[in-house]
């Protein structure tokens, strides 16, 4: 378990609909510095549109999200990046024409600086620019071992592979927050258990704040320090995996009337069972 | 790095434009037979090949926004008439009827890029909230109206008709549009013309290539495959999306600047839809989000009107005089249409994958990959 310590993020009462449609129905919840923070749910209970709030790709009609003192609302997607919002999406989101490197490199983007006139004579600031962000870039290569997959058109990759270049793509950004949308979604126990290894070594090494929204409650109950788990849009429970392994509410919500009170065995849950 | 070329130790030499010895040597050379060439060329060749240089400049800017950006713009010819127009004004000689400023080549050609980028910024805006058809259907709007200001303009474009001199191709004095002596050797206006437009077409494609080599082209790349993701990662949509169509009418002035020079007129009516087509053509052809293709595709199909004349005394069916089946120019309109499905269908890639896959082919040779 990581230090922790003041929030970094204060999600307040947000509410969000769609022409009647509500898909998230004032949620709150507080992540703390270098915390990893896990959201679970059924599908469709929110989790994805709790994430898109947080990128400004959805505007909440109300509540408020505040980053270190910065409110989000109302603020481009863009902005919140340079902020130090990243994010893995859920569905592979990757620039498909473009290699590895460069997918990466993109997330070195915004801290980037040269104007066209400099690109096109790649000359003084855009050529130091591309030595210096490629080291950076290099790091994240070596850490997330896709040194092999380097030149390669990132379409052409595995999946697992491409999962992993995605989180590097958002880690380049060196962001203060990590947004993972099912990391693991669609991955072999192996490819699993490596994306575990990488967010826990990203939140020891990296001390990056992560929020996790994953299925597979095996890899949510071990690694993530807090969970919270919502249904229809609304909050049910918060708490450490165990706790919420043990809340009637989520049981509930998950296996139906009949299993509240029925004690569930830890190892079941965390055997990489699905709930 | 002798006897090792494939092995960089600096990241500098790894993102290289032209990483390897070999590739520095080979393409000096073929600049240097390239520009060579004009020496025994024929001037009515030189006059195409220059053509097709100034056109690949046209092409490369196309490229930059609908393949590098993924901005389908059928708005090119527009641009190309603000380039002409723009060179004509600033670098053609005053009439009383005329507005002309008479200033150097090396001055008007990059004001007539800046005007046209200044204006593609100006609808850039616009043009941003919209994608795919719809921006298609938008820039199509520009031929037209550019068409009716071009038309009506007479102060700067002469008016339907009478139409005006393109920018004289002036610089200190010397003048590349008429024959003229280099330090002895009498050379003529076409080899002049020549030279100087593949000047300007190195120049263009040397920038264009940097700036899809830096952050720059690499977020235009990222706007084009995934947007959303693409701002989520922290790139103002509309700032490259504008940026993309600035430095885009940028190429297009200034090739549209000098598009005109070696014929020495300008025609209104000459900044059509049908020009738009070609462009987007030459960059479908050439293969798009490729600078080299860009050239490929222009040169090609510039050409290929005069390959295919050449064709008549061979090929039976062609209506010499007032025999045969077709003439040269019906052939040509086939052909050119013929390019474009043949290439959509079997070489989305254009002439730059077919010689991507003929080069890979030879480098892994003996093996198949």
């Amino acid at each position: 378990m990581a230090v922790v310590s003041a929030p970094l993020l204060a999600f307040d009462d947000v509410r969000l609909s769609f022409a009647g449609v509500i898909a998230v129905d004032g949620i709150s919840f507080e992540v703390k510095e270098g915390e990893l923070f896990a959201i679970i749910g059924p599908n469709g209970a929110g989790k994805t549109s709790i994430f898109n709030c947080l990128n400004g790709v959805y505007r909440p009609q109300e509540g408020s999200i505040v980053l270190d003192g910065t409110s989000l609302l109302a603020m481009k997607p863009d902005k919140i990046a340079g902020l130090g919002v990243a994010r893995m999406f859920q569905n592979i989101e990757l620039f498909s024409n473009l290699t590895t490197l460069d997918n990466i490199l993109l997330g070195r983007n915004l801290h980037m600086r040269a104007g066209i006139l400099s690109a096109a004579m790649y000359a003084g600031k855009a050529k130091r620019e591309e030595t210096v962000h490629r080291r950076r870039a290099e790091e994240i290569i070596d850490f997330l071992e896709i040194a092999q997959y380097r030149k390669s058109l990132v379409g052409m990759l595995p999946y697992g592979i491409q999962k992993r270049v995605e989180l590097g793509r958002a880690l380049a950004m060196d962001p203060r927050l990590l947004l993972l949308d099912e990391p693991v979604a669609g991955m072999n126990l192996e490819e699993t258990e490596d994306m575990a290894r990488f967010i826990l070594d990203i939140q020891e090494e990296l001390k990056i704040t992560m929020i996790l929204v994953e299925h597979d409650m095996g890899l949510v109950m071990d690694i993530a320090d807090r969970v919270m788990v919502i249904d229809f849009g609304r909050k049910i429970a918060e708490g450490t995996p165990h706790e919420i392994q043990t809340n009637p509410d989520v049981i509930r919500a998950y296996l139906g009337e009949e299993f509240v009170g029925l004690e569930i065995e830890h190892s079941e849950a965390s055997e990489g069972g699905r709930l | 790095m002798r006897g090792r070329p494939a092995l960089f130790t600096r990241y500098e030499s790894d993102s290289a434009m032209l990483p390897t010895t070999t590739q520095r040597v080979w393409l000096l050379v073929g600049l240097l037979v390239v520009a060579g060439a004009a020496v025994w060329l024929p001037r009515d060749w030189l006059i195409l090949i220059a053509t097709a240089f100034i056109a690949s400049v046209g092409v490369i800017g196309l490229n930059l926004v609908t393949g590098y950006a993924g901005q389908v713009s059928l708005g090119h010819a527009f641009f190309l008439g603000v380039g002409a127009y723009a060179g004509a004004a600033f670098g053609g000689e005053a009439t009383d009827k005329l507005v002309g400023f008479g200033l150097d080549v090396v001055l008007w050609i990059p004001l007539a890029g800046l005007v046209a980028a200044v204006i593609g910024a100006a609808i850039a805006p616009i043009a941003v909230r919209l994608r795919g058809l719809y921006l298609a259907f938008l820039t199509l709007g520009l031929v037209f109206l550019g068409e009716h200001v071009f038309r009506e303009w007479d102060s700067v474009t002469g008016g339907p008709g009478i139409g005006r001199k393109p920018g004289v191709l002036r610089l200190a004095g010397w003048r590349f549009d008429l024959d003229g002596e280099i330090a002895g050797y009498a050379v003529t206006r076409e080899q002049q013309i020549y030279w100087l437009a593949l000047i300007v077409l190195i120049i263009m494609a040397f920038a264009a290539k940097n700036i899809v080599r830096s952050r720059i082209g690499r977020a235009f790349a990222a706007v084009r495959d995934r947007d959303i993701a693409a701002e989520v990662m922290g790139i103002d949509l509309t700032r490259y999306k504008v940026l993309a169509f600035a430095v885009s009418s940028f190429y297009a002035g200034v090739a549209g600047s000098l598009l005109f020079t070696v014929t020495g007129f300008v025609n209104t009516n000459s900044f059509n839809l049908l020009l738009s087509f070609a462009y987007i053509a030459m960059v479908v052809i050439g293969g798009a989000a490729s600078i080299t293709g860009s050239i490929m595709g222009a040169t090609f199909l510039t050409l290929l009107p005069r390959l295919i004349d050449g064709a008549g005394g061979v090929l039976p069916f062609l209506k010499v005089s007032s025999q045969g089946l077709l003439s040269t120019s019906q052939l040509e309109r086939i052909v050119f249409g013929a390019l474009i499905i043949g290439f959509l269908i079997f070489e989305p890639r254009g002439l730059n994958g077919i010689w991507m896959r003929i080069r890979n082919y030879w480098k892994a040779w003996p093996f198949s990959y």
